[in-house]
């Protein structure tokens, strides 16, 4: 076997080998940088899946048409269906990150399921990005090095705002709650209660719900008769609906302040003519003066989903201004740690220093001791107005 | 308190109690049931929902096109899932009711989709209020309905030819067939029938509760409880169990707490089984060895 090379074998072979070499590099330039999302895709807070989708989405197209992230690689959504099911949840996650490799994970709406996959995440070392899920608990939850970070509300910071403002614009003095019976619903009852405490207000009662339950009258009852001047209701869109359907089947003109949840379905179909009664919290209202990120945003929105016609229609507005946020973020996150390694993407998320995004002005958002980029002061109370969500005024 | 928990009992009760007629028609028949029966309960809603709100029907028309369908629905578990497993002696119908019902469920799923659905109606949006009691129109109609119907099937059982020959059957299959009775056709009949009552009670309660592929399961369960609390062969019995089963849960979520309703209630159910096992008001059945 002829082992000596000719002049011109000498020159063209070491050429070949940087040529490969180069070809590599650029093939492995292209290769996309995956982002997962765990969400409910379908279901009755199948809303929530797909704000959260726009959001990502319109966040990643203005990343990928700055040149992507690490030199040139794309972004790309891959999106698995939890049902609201924390066991679809964990399995989903497990998959997003054995078999597609994500660098992060985005949660959904359900507190439950992104309780579940928080382990999981942990355990593999990648991090996790709730944008919804709002029990404390999810981030705070005893993990060191701890990989789950999120751009949402945290229970015990909107509990303080619910009862605040059944307070201040109702003139509450003995609210009622009306709570679904879930790990979600127990991570409020605490808030709640610890709120009213601080507040010097005393809880008529705190009542539980199922998701199924056809009737709340005899819970709402209770409340009633036990002299409840609101009602502080946390739940998602079907079952608060049926608080509501109760609530006008009893003729009981309470005041009702709202977590969120409801904001992740059907909630003004299936509540009927009162649905406009209740308040709720947002982090984001597309409506009123905008800075630059919303108008780009919205007008975003609109260029790309034909349903988008005005801000009534970026629904949930909480959804999807989490997202997009969350998506900016990471995208900083991955360029501090030049690298989609979970345990540098971890460092990375404690390195960013400041970003104007949607919601805010975010400086420092992550820190060793504090994984939520949001606070009490980022809350907006709004009410439906038909499908729309509309800010309070006042 | 009190007049509330009445209210919401009698009204779901009447729900649960005409959902169990079903039960009954078809065991005092055929000695089988359908154990998707459910699922009966979300297509007459789904159906209706799809007619009126889909595609613009008014509701008077919607009602019985969806019973309708419902009956066939009947007719095809008995045919699909019952009839050829009692031929061939097995208890195998227990598996293949529940395995159908989850077909369907499964079908709806896909066409009509994962997200609860309101029906609206004008008897179920402006209540009539009684001090600190509100009750819709709707609520007063389902206990109406569930009597109406139970007191029909009491009277159709006994003052028509076709019940003479339904008791014929319950009474002795083979001498009925003797007698030129065609007791295939009335066992599918009775399919048909229960379908039809459970796509009444799907309606009725749409507009108070929502529409979705999964609404009939945990109406199906608590509607055999009542069943078996009623004892299986008796009508007026099964619609009283109804009731009464309704009342203990209102009243349990009333004055104990909503975390105590499922407690409460199922152990009612063990509690009234173990004292009556034929259930209240069931015969207890005599066998010769």
């Amino acid at each position: 076997m002829p082992t000596n090379l000719t002049r011109r074998q000498a020159l063209v072979l070491p050429a070949g080998v940087a040529l490969g070499s180069l070809v590599g590099r650029s093939a492995m330039a292209a290769e996309p940088v995956k982002i997962g999302l765990v969400a409910a895709l379908s279901g009755p807070s199948a809303k929530s899946g797909e704000g959260i989708t726009r959001g990502i989405t319109i966040a990643i197209d203005e990343i990928n048409a700055r040149g992507g992230v690490l030199g040139g690689r794309m972004l790309e959504l891959v999106r698995r269906d939890d049902e609201s099911n924390p066991a679809k949840g964990q399995t989903a996650a497990r998959e997003l990150i054995d078999k597609e490799g994500v660098a992060v994970i985005f949660g959904g709406i359900d507190s439950p399921v992104s309780l579940a996959i928080v382990p999981v995440m942990n355990a593999a070392k990648v991090p996790f990005m709730g944008v919804w899920a709002a029990a404390t608990n999810i981030t705070r939850n005893g993990a060191d090095p701890n990989y789950i970070f999120r751009l949402s509300a945290v229970d015990v910071l909107v509990d303080r705002a619910l009862i605040k403002h059944a307070m201040t614009s109702f003139g509450s003095k003995k609210p009622g709650l009306m709570l679904v019976n879930n790990g979600w619903g127990e991570s409020n009852l605490g808030g709640l209660t610890a709120a009213a405490e601080a507040a010097g207000v005393k809880l008529a009662g705190a009542e539980k719900f199922d998701d199924k339950d056809a009737d709340m009258t005899p819970q709402l009852q209770r409340l009633r008769e036990a002299g409840a001047d609101a009602l502080i209701l946390v739940g998602n869109a079907a079952p608060g609906a049926q608080v509501v359907k109760s609530l006008q089947r009893s003729a009981w003109t309470v005041p009702v302040v709202s977590h969120w949840g409801i904001s992740g379905g059907r909630f003004p179909e299936l509540a009927g003519s009162w649905a406009g009664k209740v308040h709720f919290v947002q982090t984001y209202s597309f409506f009123g003066r905008q800075n630059d990120v919303g108008k780009r945003v919205l007008a975003a929105m609109m260029a790309k989903y034909p349903d988008v016609k005005g801000p009534g229609d970026v629904t949930p507005p909480v959804g999807v201004a989490n997202a997009y946020d969350a998506m900016q973020l990471i995208a900083l996150a991955i360029a501090k740690a030049g690298s989609t390694e979970g345990p540098k993407l971890r460092e990375g998320f404690l390195g960013i220093e400041s970003y104007q995004g949607l919601i805010k002005n975010y400086t420092k958002p992550f820190t060793d001791t504090n994984h939520d980029a949001l606070n009490e002061n980022d809350y907006v109370m709004v009410r439906y107005n038909g499908d729309q969500i509309e800010p309070i005024a006042g | 308190m009190l007049a509330t928990a009445l209210v919401s009992g009698l009204s779901l009760g009447s729900i649960y109690g005409l959902i169990a007629l079903g039960f009954t028609l078809t065991f005092a028949v055929s000695g089988t049931v359908n154990f998707a029966q459910g699922s009966s309960v979300m297509l007459g809603a789904v159906l209706c929902h799809a007619l009126v709100v889909g595609m613009h029907w008014p509701m008077v028309a919607a009602i019985p096109v969806a019973l309708l369908a419902c009956a066939v629905w009947g007719l095809v578990v008995e045919r699909i899932a019952v009839r050829p497993f009692v031929a061939r002696g097995t208890n195998s119908w227990l598996m293949a009711t529940v395995a159908l019902g989850i077909v369907l469920d499964n079908v709806v799923m896909v066409l009509f989709g994962k997200e609860p659905r309101a029906l609206p109606s004008a008897l179920a949006d402006d209540p009539w209020v009684i001090g600190n009691v509100g009750i819709f129109p709707l609520q007063v109609l389902v206990p109406v309905v569930g009597l109406g119907l139970a007191s029909l099937v009491h009277l159709g059982m006994h003052r028509t030819g076709l019940g003479l020959k339904l008791r014929a059957a319950v009474e002795n299959p083979d001498a009925a067939r003797l007698m030129s009775i065609d007791v295939t056709m009335l066992i599918a009949l009775t399919y048909a029938a229960a379908a039809l009552l459970a796509g009444i009670g799907g309606i009725l309660i749409a507009p108070l509760y929502n529409v979705a592929y999964d609404m009939g399961t945990l109406f199906g369960i608590k509607a055999f409880a009542v069943a078996i609390l009623g004892g299986l062969t008796n009508p007026w019995g099964v619609v009283i169990a109804g009731l009464a089963y309704g009342l203990v849960e209102a009243c349990a979520t009333t004055w104990l707490g909503s975390s105590s309703t499922q407690i409460v209630t199922f152990s009612a159910v063990i509690a009234a089984l173990a004292l009556a096992p034929s259930g209240l008001f069931g015969r207890r059945t005599k066998v010769r060895v």
